[in-house]
């Protein structure tokens, strides 16, 4: 992540970076009061951030449930049954 | 314990958790098969990141399951079950992945790939640090995209085009996404299990979720 600059406004090329460390909460408070006013203002930033959101959204549907190959999980019964004879 | 793991502020383990220490303990197997359905198959996943083929994830869930049990009386709930079990697994999976194929510390391979350029969007988008009236701002703005598709193949397609993007990421941030945003852990939880920092934690997740956004982008953008 490269660190912002330390112009008053922060620009967009900034924000795609420092957006993990806002959504993170590890801003100072001085560059998220900057991140914040420069998002009220700019709305493809705004979107950008949404899109954000949206692929850790998407992201958190790609595994399917799934269960342990049943030959593991039998090994595991045995391992326990064996520790606690 | 690793010198150079990160001093992080870990959750107790909580009243319930005890409860089930003591169950383990007292040799309850409903208990431990519970458990097991509830952790394993992540364990697995986990493990496979760092070992190369699905045989020896094996083995180490398992072998990971008998330290357990075998650690279970010396366990005394000063960090949570599920970290103490992770940190178990890691470590052994580390250690066969290293044994098998790998001969770079995770954490330094970490430390490589958080560090060196990085542009979570090509900077061509941007206009020029010396444009008069918008330095580093959006050169043309970005497009909107269509987030919520009506079919459930279009959707399939969407988590497949993700499931591509993470597998063509480093390795370090492949396992920092799934960890993340694929399992749900939080990012203390991350670090600790993975002995990285909290700060190249963040900068490989960053990098990997700018990455599947841009794999994303040109599949969701409305024309």
């Amino acid at each position: 992540m490269t660190d912002p600059t330390s112009l008053p406004e922060m620009p967009c090329r900034d924000i795609v970076e420092v957006v993990t460390g806002y959504l993170e909460n590890a801003l100072s408070d001085a560059d998220r009061r900057r991140f914040e006013a420069h998002l009220a203002i700019c709305e493809a930033c705004d979107m950008y951030i949404d899109q954000i959101r949206t692929t850790i959204a998407l992201t958190g549907r790609t595994v399917e449930p799934q269960d342990l190959p049943p030959d593991l999980r039998e090994g595991l019964r045995h391992a326990f049954r064996d520790w606690s004879a | 314990m690793d010198p150079d793991a990160p001093d992080l502020q870990d959750a107790r383990a909580t009243e319930a958790e005890r409860r089930l220490v003591e169950r383990l303990r007292a040799g309850d197997e409903a208990a431990f098969m519970d458990l097991v359905d509830r952790e394993g198959p992540a364990m697995l996943r986990l493990a496979r990141r760092f070992v190369p083929s699905q045989a020896v994830a094996e083995e180490v869930v398992q072998e990971t399951w008998v330290a357990v049990l075998n650690g279970i009386d010396r366990f005394e709930g000063r960090s949570s079950l599920r970290t103490w079990l992770y940190r178990i697994l890691v470590n052994r999976a580390k250690t066969r992945g290293i044994r098998e194929r790998r001969t770079v510390p995770f954490a330094t391979l970490a430390g490589d790939e958080a560090r060196g350029d990085f542009s979570a969007v090509d900077p061509s988008r941007f206009l020029p640090a010396d444009h008069d009236r918008w330095p580093h701002h959006w050169a043309t703005p970005i497009r909107r995209w269509e987030a919520e598709p009506e079919h459930a193949a279009q959707a399939a397609e969407t988590l497949a085009l993700i499931a591509d993007a993470i597998s063509a990421l480093p390795q370090t941030q492949r396992t920092v996404i799934t960890l993340r945003d694929v399992e749900g852990w939080s990012g203390p939880e991350v670090s600790n299990a993975l002995e990285i920092t909290e700060t190249n934690q963040r900068v490989l997740l960053h990098r990997a979720r700018s990455r599947v956004r841009a794999a994303l982008e040109p599949h969701l953008a409305i024309a």
